[in-house]
């Protein structure tokens, strides 16, 4: 295959080099640098723009009972860890949950806003909004201000009248419909977790205990993902927060330290 | 052709650092008082912290013309509120008010870090802590500004509350009395001064109870 260079030799007079010179590195082709003020940086800036890394870890997950959610609940900036105690699971009414992934700011203000909405449709309508309807809502105000910088994975989990519900919605304008996600730079880790336990008829507990698990494994291995494992359920008479637990804790509860035998022991030397 | 960028900026950051402590029936809210531009010191007067409702106070570090600006609003907010509900906004209620009115500028942000402190309706100290776009939680202390990555980790030591997220729930209040909250405050500033060059000069101390709201001022490092 004749590789075109005629882009090459274009370039190299462009940078108005002598005769004598181009003569001896003819045989050396010039590249097309590209004309940025930051040569080094700007592929960087251009991946990070496109991948939005959420620091955190959710899930939600359908089975017999109902739908369980559980987060994380450490926010970072950057490197910083700005909080170990954020809500990420949203009450948007008493048989609606929001999880929070993304922007803390997008979560919060648009699961509230989304709460204003929903209790409005009840009153206009003197029924409760389906988890359809309302994550239909959340993913038409998220799609409207697609492109202009927010952040948000959210997946909302309830219970109406044709039984458990779970929607995944993001900043870009998704919305899916599923019986098991995980967002969140810890999902990948959560999902190995969940996905290997999960079975559609499971009891409350074990469905808690699998979910809180998935959410502990994902903060071992994810800096980003840490503080407290909580677990929600969503049954027909509305949501119940069934536990909290530090993950610092769950890890000495799942991997008791277990006292070795000791080989050798260090003495004391009398100081010479 | 290169894009062409902006050789403007609408934000400047004036340093300074701001921290509030909930104890079980008071307040600590404390705040330097140093403005800084780049590496010049505007002031060494300037306070950071603004009374907004008689139990509620907010201290706010970042772009000063911000603050400004967002105090001025939040005080026109809640004397409406006064004169619609003809009461006091609660802490918790002024925490909200907080959170949408920077939300509402999430596509050019109050350049604005900062931490409420009052008392809620049991006459508890509460502290909100909230991020430049209004994300915001209630905690049992906070700092932000420019020293807030020296002084956390120092709070987190000494006053490491149970998260409210733990089930079954525990008290985040800290267990300190009052004048070892101020006392605290005290070395925090003076911890911050020695390495954060943002952060110095004068520190002022509002500490509000069920009494009211008292203010103090201590000298710090003006180098």
């Amino acid at each position: 295959m004749k590789l075109d260079t005629s882009g090459l030799e274009s370039t190299a007079l462009f940078f108005g080099l002598s005769n004598e010179l181009l003569d001896g590195f003819s045989a050396a082709p010039f590249f097309e640098v590209p004309n940025t003020t930051n040569f080094d940086g700007f592929q960087k800036e251009a991946i990070q723009m496109v991948k939005p890394a959420k620091g955190t870890t959710t899930l939600a997950f359908i089975f017999k009972e109902g739908v369980m959610v559980a987060a994380d609940s450490r926010a970072s900036m950057g490197g910083y860890i700005s909080s170990q105690s954020v809500k990420k699971i949203i009450e948007i009414n008493p048989y609606m949950l929001g999880t929070m992934a993304g922007g803390a700011a997008d979560c919060q203000f648009w699961h509230r806003n989304l709460g204003i909405k929903c209790r409005l449709h009840e009153l206009a309508n003197k029924r409760r909004i389906s988890v359809t309807g309302a994550s239909k809502l959340l993913a038409n105000i998220l799609y409207s201000y697609r492109g202009m910088g927010l952040s948000v994975g959210t997946m909302i989990a309830g219970w109406d009248e044709t039984g458990p519900g779970l929607y995944y919605v993001d900043s870009e304008g998704g919305r899916l419909k599923g019986t098991r996600f995980s967002v969140g730079s810890g999902s990948p880790y959560a999902y190995g977790v969940l996905d290997n336990g999960y079975r559609y008829d499971m009891s409350i507990e074990e469905a808690a205990e699998l979910a809180r698990r998935s959410i502990y494994h994902a903060t071992f291995r994810d800096g980003a993902s840490g503080g407290v494992a909580s677990v929600y359920y969503v049954g027909p008479d509305g949501w119940k927060k069934l536990s909290g637990d530090d993950v610092g804790e769950l890890h000495y509860k799942y991997y008791p330290v277990t006292p070795s035998t000791v080989e050798q022991e260090m003495v004391e030397v009398a100081g010479a | 052709m290169t894009k062409q960028q902006a050789n403007w900026s609408p934000y400047d950051n004036n340093g300074g650092s701001c921290v509030a402590v909930a104890g079980a029936d008071y307040c600590v809210v404390a705040a330097d008082t140093r403005m800084s531009t780049g590496y010049s010191i505007l002031t060494r007067d300037y306070s950071k912290i603004c009374k907004l409702a008689d139990k509620c106070v907010m201290a706010s570090s970042g772009f000063q013309a911000d603050v400004k600006a967002l105090q001025k609003l939040l005080a026109a907010r809640h004397l409406i509120y006064q004169q619609q509900h003809n009461k006091q906004m609660s802490c918790p209620a002024m925490g909200q008010l907080l959170s949408n009115t920077l939300y509402y500028k999430r596509f050019f942000p109050y350049y604005s870090f900062n931490v409420l402190g009052g008392l809620d309706s049991e006459g508890k100290g509460c502290v909100f802590t909230y991020d430049a776009v209004g994300s915001y939680e209630r905690v049992g202390y906070s700092s932000q500004g420019s020293g807030s990555t020296l002084i956390m980790p120092f709070l987190d030591n000494q006053l490491k509350s149970p998260s409210p997220l733990l089930l079954p729930a525990l008290d985040a209040v800290t267990p300190l009395s009052e004048s070892e909250a101020v006392d605290l405050v005290k070395t925090v500033f003076a911890s911050a001064t020695e390495r954060d060059i943002y952060t110095g000069d004068k520190l002022e101390i509002v500490v509000i109870n069920a009494e009211g709201i008292r203010r103090e001022y201590i000298e710090l490092r003006k180098d």
